[in-house]
C-alpha cells in the first residue's frame, strides 16, 4: 500500500491513528466517504437514504478533537445503518414498500449508542423486505450489487450494509442477522461480519423480523474494527427484555492472535452435498492456516443441524406473521387509496405494501400457529430448536469454537434464485443452526473462488465474541484476503470524484 | 323440574399502576387523545415491551388474597386479531395451556351470604395489556391510544355462582377486597373494573348446560338485571323445547335485554404463542413472602376493627367497610372530626341515602370528608341545628358547596342572640292569646306550640333551647324541657 490510497478505504483503525497524527479530519474522511458513495452508488445501489448534510454536520463536530485524548471509541468514523434500524427522523422501511413514509420518531438503542460513541452516521442501507431474503433482491427498492461483480448479488438480507463496506461507501456498517443476513453477504463481499450472541445487541429500535432470533452486528474491512464496533453496541439495555446483562468484556484486549492450543470442531455436516468444492477447499485450506498457527482442529458432528433450515422456516416466519401484523395501513406506512370498509383497509394496504416473499412467509407462519396445526408445526419445531441448541452446547463443551463455510457458493447472479425460493433459501444452511442455538458467529475473508471473495465461518459459545474475534483476528495477521478491494472501489478520480448526493 | 343457574365470572380489573403495562407512558384518565403513548404503546416498528414490576405486583396480591397458587414461572403470549385500537395486531397476554399456567390459579373466594358463606372457586388469574379507544363520529373513524398498553388483569372464577343476585354480591364482594388490596380503583362506570359472565342451566347436579357470554354490563346492578333477564330468557326457550345456542350476547341497559352480538361463532383462531420479546416471568417464593406480609388491611379486619375501636354496630361496620372510597371517606372524615360514631350515623344514614338515590358511589359524590366534618362541626358548636344540618347536608351533595358558605348565602346559621328572640317571641305571645291563656293556666303542652310558631317565625334558624326558655320566663311556666342541639332529629 505505498500509493496514498482514499480515506474511503482506511478502516476505522487507520482513520483514528490519522485523526491523532493530524493528517486527516472527520470531515475530510466523511467527504471522501460520500463521494464514493457519490460515485458508485448509481451502479450498486446499496443506500435507501443517505444524508449528506448530517454526516457532514456530524463530521465537523469532531474535526480536531477526533484522535485526542479521551474523545470516543468512533469519534469521526463514517457509518451506515440498515433500513430496518430507526433513527429518530430518517426513513426506516426495512426495504419494504409498506413503511413509505414512516419516518421513526426515536433511535434504536444501538443508534444512540453509536451517537454517544461520536460515530458519523451517513444513512440507510437496502435490504431485503423485513430482512426475509438471502440477496437483496426482496427490497422494495430494487436490488443492491455486489461490489466484486455488479451481476452477482451482495447476498443479504443485509446487502447493502455488506456492499457498502466492501466498496468504501462507509467504514463500518451495522446489519441484522436472523438467519444469515450479516454473515451470507459479510461472505459474499468479502467483509467481516459477526452476528453476535442473541440478548449481546439491544434489539430496541431493529424492525422485527423473527423476534427469538433478531440480532445486530457489525460490518468491518477488518476484524479490530469489527470488535471495535461490537464494543459500542453490545450491553445490557432495560427497553429490550431480551438483552444480557453479561458485562462486555474489551474486546480489542482480546485481540492477542494467539490460538495455540485452541480447540477448534470442524463441523462434519457443513461439508456435505450443495457445498461448493472450491468453497469447502478454501475453508479447509483455513482450518489448516489455522492449525499452522498452533490451533488443534478436529471434526466434529451435529446429527441435527440438517433439520435446522425446517425448524427455521417454521419458527422465523411463524414469528414474522405476528410482528408483520402492524403493518395494516392504519398508523404509518402505505395506506391503500381503494378501501370501503375495515377489511379492505388492511387486504388491499397489504396485497399493495407487501412484495411476494413477505406474503409467502406470513401465510407459512399463519399455518404453523393455526389452531390444529401448532402442535405439529410450531412446537415440533421448538423442539428441534432445543434439540440443536444443546446438540451446540455440547460441541463447545468439547471445543473453543466450531468452523465451517459460511455459505455453500460465492455470490450468485441476480435473478439466479429468486424464481426459486427452496434454493435461496439453502444459501443460509450453515448460517441457520447458528441462531437457532443462539450463539455468535462471524464470517472472515479467507480467499477468492473465480475472483469471489468467500467467507470463513467461526461459531463461539455464548457470549464468547472474544474468542470468536481473536480466532479471526489470528487468522485475519496471517493471510491477506481482508486487504485485497474490489475494483469498483478504486480510488476516486483525481478531481475527487461526483458530488455527493442525497 | 327446578333447573339450577349456573354463573361464571370473567372479571377484567385495571391495576393501580402509575405507568402502563410495558412502557413508562402514565395511565390516565380523562388525558388529551394520544397524549399519552410512545412508540412502544403505539407499536412502532422497532418497539419492545418491559414488563412493569408494579404490575405484577398487584396480579400477586390479588393471587394471595384469592389464596391462588403463584406458578413460579409463567409465560406471556401474543393474542393475534386485528383491529385498530390494537396498535400491533396482536394483544399480549397470558394463555393458559398444558404446560404454560398464567400467573395463578386455583383459589377460593369466600362469600359472604347472610348466613350462609360458602366458597367460589377462582380459576385463573393473569395480567394483560388493554387496547386504545376507536372514536367514531362523522362517517369517519378515530383512535385515541391513551388506554393501549395499560395494565389488566383477568381473574376467572368457576362455574360456582348459583344466581344472578350471588354473582353480584360476588362482584361487589370481591372488588371491595381488590380495592383494599390497592388493586385497583374498581369503578365500573370508569370501566376500571368490568365484568362478562358466563351463565347455563342445568338439572341439579346434572352436566352443564350450554353457556351463553353476556357482556356489556357496566354496573353491579346492570350485572344482577342481565343476568336475571338470561336467566329467565334461557329457561323460556327450554321450556319451549328449544336449545340454548351457545353465543356471546350484549346487554342493553335501556331496553333491559340482552341481544345476540351475532358474531360468528366459529371460533376465532388468535394463534397464540409465547410472546419472544419478553422473558418468563419469574416468581420465587420470598417475593411472594414479601407480598403477603406487604398487604394492607382488608375488609374483614377493617370491620372488625371499626366495631371495636369505635363501638359501632355490626351493620355500620359493615356498611362503612363495604368499599375502600367509603372506608377512607369515614376515616378521613374522621379525622376532621374526631367523633367516629356521630360520623358514622350520619355517612350511612343521610348521606348514605342520598348517594343511593342518585345512583352515586361515594367516589362519585360531590362532598369531600373535609367539608362533611366542616358540617359537622357547625353542628356540634349549635351554629346549626339538627334539622338545618340536614338541609345543608342535602345542598352540600347536590351542588358540592360547604357548609359555611350556605349558612352564609342563606342566612341560616341558628339565632342564639336573645335580643332577637324575645322580640319573636313577644309577638308570637301577642298574635296567640289563646294557647297563651292555656300555658297560663297550667296546660304546658301548649308551650311546644308556641316554640314551634316561633321557629316557623325564624324560618327554623331560631335556637329552640333559648326560645323555650324565654317563653316559659314570660309566661311563668316551669322549665323543664331540654332539647339536644345535637340530636339530628
Amino acid at each position: 500500500m505505498g500509493a496514498p490510497r482514499s480515506l474511503a478505504d482506511c478502516t476505522a483503525g487507520e482513520l483514528r491513528r490519522l485523526y491523532a497524527a493530524g493528517e486527516a479530519s472527520p470531515s475530510e474522511a466523511a467527504r471522501a466517504v460520500l463521494d464514493r458513495i457519490a460515485a458508485l452508488e448509481p451502479t450498486l445501489h446499496a443506500y435507501l437514504h443517505v444524508d449528506c448534510e448530517a454526516a457532514l454536520r456530524d463530521a465537523a463536530r469532531w474535526d480536531g478533537r477526533a484522535g485526542m485524548e479521551g474523545a470516543p471509541p468512533l469519534a469521526g468514523i463514517p457509518l451506515a445503518l440498515k433500513d430496518n434500524i430507526c433513527a429518530r427522523g430518517w426513513p426506516a422501511t426495512a426495504g419494504s414498500r409498506i413503511l413509505d413514509g414512516f419516518r421513526p420518531p426515536y433511535d434504536a438503542t444501538v443508534t444512540a449508542r453509536l451517537r454517544e460513541a461520536g460515530a458519523i452516521l451517513l444513512g440507510k442501507t437496502n435490504c431485503d423486505e423485513f430482512a426475509f431474503g438471502s440477496s437483496t433482491e426482496n427490497s422494495g427498492y430494487g436490488p443492491t450489487r455486489n461490489p466484486w461483480d455488479p451481476m452477482r448479488v451482495p447476498g443479504g438480507s443485509s446487502g447493502g450494509s455488506a456492499a457498502a463496506v466492501a466498496a468504501g461507501e462507509a467504514t463500518l456498517a451495522l446489519g441484522s442477522d436472523t438467519g444469515g443476513s450479516i454473515r451470507e453477504p459479510g461472505s459474499f463481499c468479502g467483509v467481516v461480519a459477526l452476528k453476535p450472541t442473541y440478548g449481546r445487541v439491544s434489539r430496541y429500535g431493529l424492525i422485527a423480523f423473527a423476534s427469538s432470533l433478531d440480532q445486530i452486528g457489525p460490518f468491518a474491512r477488518d476484524v479490530r474494527d469489527a470488535a471495535l464496533l461490537l464494543g459500542v453496541i453490545a450491553g445490557r439495555d432495560s427497553a429490550d427484555s431480551t438483552s444480557a446483562p453479561e458485562p462486555v468484556p474489551p474486546y480489542a484486549e482480546a485481540l492477542t492472535g494467539e490460538v495455540r492450543g485452541l480447540r477448534i470442531g470442524i463441523v462434519k455436516e457443513f461439508f456435505g452435498e450443495g457445498l461448493a468444492p472450491a468453497v469447502a477447499g478454501a475453508v479447509r485450506a483455513a482450518a489448516g492456516v489455522l492449525e499452522g498457527l498452533g490451533a488443534v482442529c478436529d471434526e466434529v458432528s451435529l446429527p441435527h443441524a440438517v433439520y435446522a433450515l425446517p425448524a427455521y422456516y417454521i419458527i422465523a416466519p411463524a414469528e414474522a406473521s405476528s410482528n408483520l401484523a402492524r403493518y395494516a395501513g392504519v398508523q404509518y406506512g402505505h395506506r391503500t387509496a381503494h378501501a370501503h370498509d375495515l377489511y379492505a383497509l388492511y387486504a388491499r394496504t397489504r396485497r399493495e405494501g407487501f412484495g411476494a416473499e413477505v406474503k409467502r412467509r406470513i401465510m407459512l407462519g399463519t399455518f404453523a400457529l393455526s389452531s390444529g396445526y401448532y402442535d405439529a408445526y410450531y412446537l415440533r419445531a421448538q423442539r428441534v430448536r432445543s434439540v440443536i441448541r444443546r446438540e451446540f452446547t455440547q460441541a463447545l463443551e468439547r471445543f473453543d469454537l466450531l468452523l465451517g463455510p459460511v455459505a455453500p457458493t460465492p455470490a450468485f447472479l441476480l435473478g439466479e434464485k429468486i424464481e426459486d425460493p427452496f434454493q435461496m433459501y439453502l444459501s443460509d444452511i450453515y448460517t441457520i443452526p447458528v441462531n437457532l442455538a443462539g450463539v455468535p458467529g462471524i464470517s472472515v475473508p479467507c480467499g477468492f473462488v473465480n475472483g469471489l471473495p468467500v467467507g470463513l465461518q467461526l461459531i463461539g459459545r455464548a457470549f464468547g465474541e472474544a474468542t470468536v474475534l481473536n480466532a479471526a483476528f489470528a487468522f485475519e495477521q496471517a493471510t491477506p484476503h481482508h486487504t485485497a478491494r474490489p475494483a469498483l472501489a478504486a480510488p476516486p478520480r483525481a478531481d475527487g470524484g461526483a458530488q455527493a448526493r442525497a | 323440574m327446578t333447573l339450577e343457574t349456573v354463573i361464571g365470572l370473567e372479571v377484567h380489573v385495571q391495576l393501580e399502576t402509575a405507568s402502563k403495562m410495558f412502557c413508562g407512558c402514565a395511565v390516565e384518565f380523562g388525558a388529551a387523545p394520544n397524549s399519552r403513548t410512545c412508540p412502544v404503546c403505539l407499536g412502532l416498528p422497532g418497539s419492545l415491551p418491559v414488563l412493569n414490576r408494579r404490575a405484577v405486583e398487584l396480579g400477586l396480591r390479588t393471587a394471595v388474597v384469592l389464596g391462588c397458587r403463584v406458578h413460579s414461572e409463567s409465560e406471556f403470549h401474543r393474542k393475534n386479531y386485528y383491529y385498530p385500537d390494537l396498535p400491533k395486531n396482536y394483544q399480549i397476554s397470558q394463555y393458559q395451556y398444558a404446560g404454560h399456567p398464567p400467573l395463578a390459579t386455583g383459589g377460593r373466594f369466600l362469600l359472604e351470604d347472610g348466613d350462609a358463606p360458602h366458597t367460589v372457586g377462582i380459576r385463573r388469574v393473569h395480567l394483560e395489556e388493554d387496547t386504545g379507544k376507536l372514536l367514531h363520529a362523522e362517517g369517519r373513524s378515530l383512535v385515541d391510544y391513551n388506554r393501549s398498553g395499560t395494565p389488566l388483569m383477568e381473574v376467572v372464577t368457576e362455574p360456582d355462582l348459583r344466581s344472578p343476585e350471588e354473582a353480584r354480591l360476588f362482584l361487589a364482594q370481591l372488588r371491595a377486597v381488590l380495592q383494599y388490596a390497592g388493586v385497583t380503583t374498581g369503578r365500573m362506570e370508569e370501566g376500571t373494573l368490568r365484568c362478562d359472565a358466563n351463565l347455563s342451566l342445568r338439572a341439579p347436579g346434572g352436566p352443564h348446560g350450554t353457556r351463553t357470554e353476556v357482556k356489556n354490563m357496566n354496573s353491579l346492578r346492570s350485572v344482577e338485571r342481565a343476568l336475571r333477564f338470561e336467566e329467565a330468557r334461557q329457561r323460556e326457550q327450554l321450556a319451549r323445547g328449544e336449545a340454548v345456542v351457545q353465543e356471546t350476547r350484549h346487554w342493553d341497559e335501556q331496553r333491559g335485554v340482552t341481544f345476540s352480538s351475532r358474531e360468528k361463532e366459529e371460533a376465532q383462531d388468535y394463534r397464540y404463542f409465547p410472546e419472544p420479546d419478553l422473558v418468563p416471568l419469574v416468581v420465587d417464593d420470598a417475593w411472594v413472602a414479601q407480598i403477603r406480609t406487604g398487604l394492607p388491611e382488608l375488609p374483614d379486619a377493617k370491620r372488625r376493627r371499626y366495631a371495636e375501636a369505635f363501638a359501632l354496630p355490626e351493620h355500620e361496620a359493615r356498611l362503612l367497610t363495604a368499599t375502600r372510597p367509603m372506608a377512607e371517606f369515614f376515616e378521613a372524615t374522621v379525622r376532621g372530626f374526631d367523633q367516629p360514631k356521630i360520623v358514622a350515623n350520619w355517612l350511612v344514614g343521610d348521606v348514605a341515602a342520598y348517594l343511593n338515590t342518585a345512583g352515586q358511589e361515594i367516589e362519585e359524590a360531590r362532598i369531600t370528608p373535609a367539608a362533611l366534618a366542616e358540617m359537622l362541626g357547625l353542628l356540634d358548636r349549635g351554629t346549626l341545628s339538627g334539622r338545618l344540618a340536614k338541609e345543608v347536608l342535602e345542598e352540600m351533595l347536590r351542588t358540592g358547596r360547604t357548609a359555611a358558605e350556605i349558612v352564609k348565602d342563606r342566612g341560616l346559621a341558628q339565632i342564639s342572640d336573645e335580643a332577637a328572640l324575645t322580640e319573636m317571641v313577644d309577638g308570637v305571645i301577642a298574635e296567640h292569646p289563646g294557647p297563651v291563656g292555656d300555658v297560663r293556666a297550667g296546660k304546658d303542652r301548649a308551650v311546644a306550640f308556641l316554640v314551634g310558631q316561633v321557629m316557623k317565625r325564624s324560618r327554623g334558624r331560631a335556637n329552640p333551647e333559648v326560645v323555650n326558655r324565654l317563653l316559659r320566663e314570660r309566661l311563668g311556666a316551669p322549665v323543664q324541657v331540654q332539647i339536644d342541639p345535637k340530636d339530628p332529629r
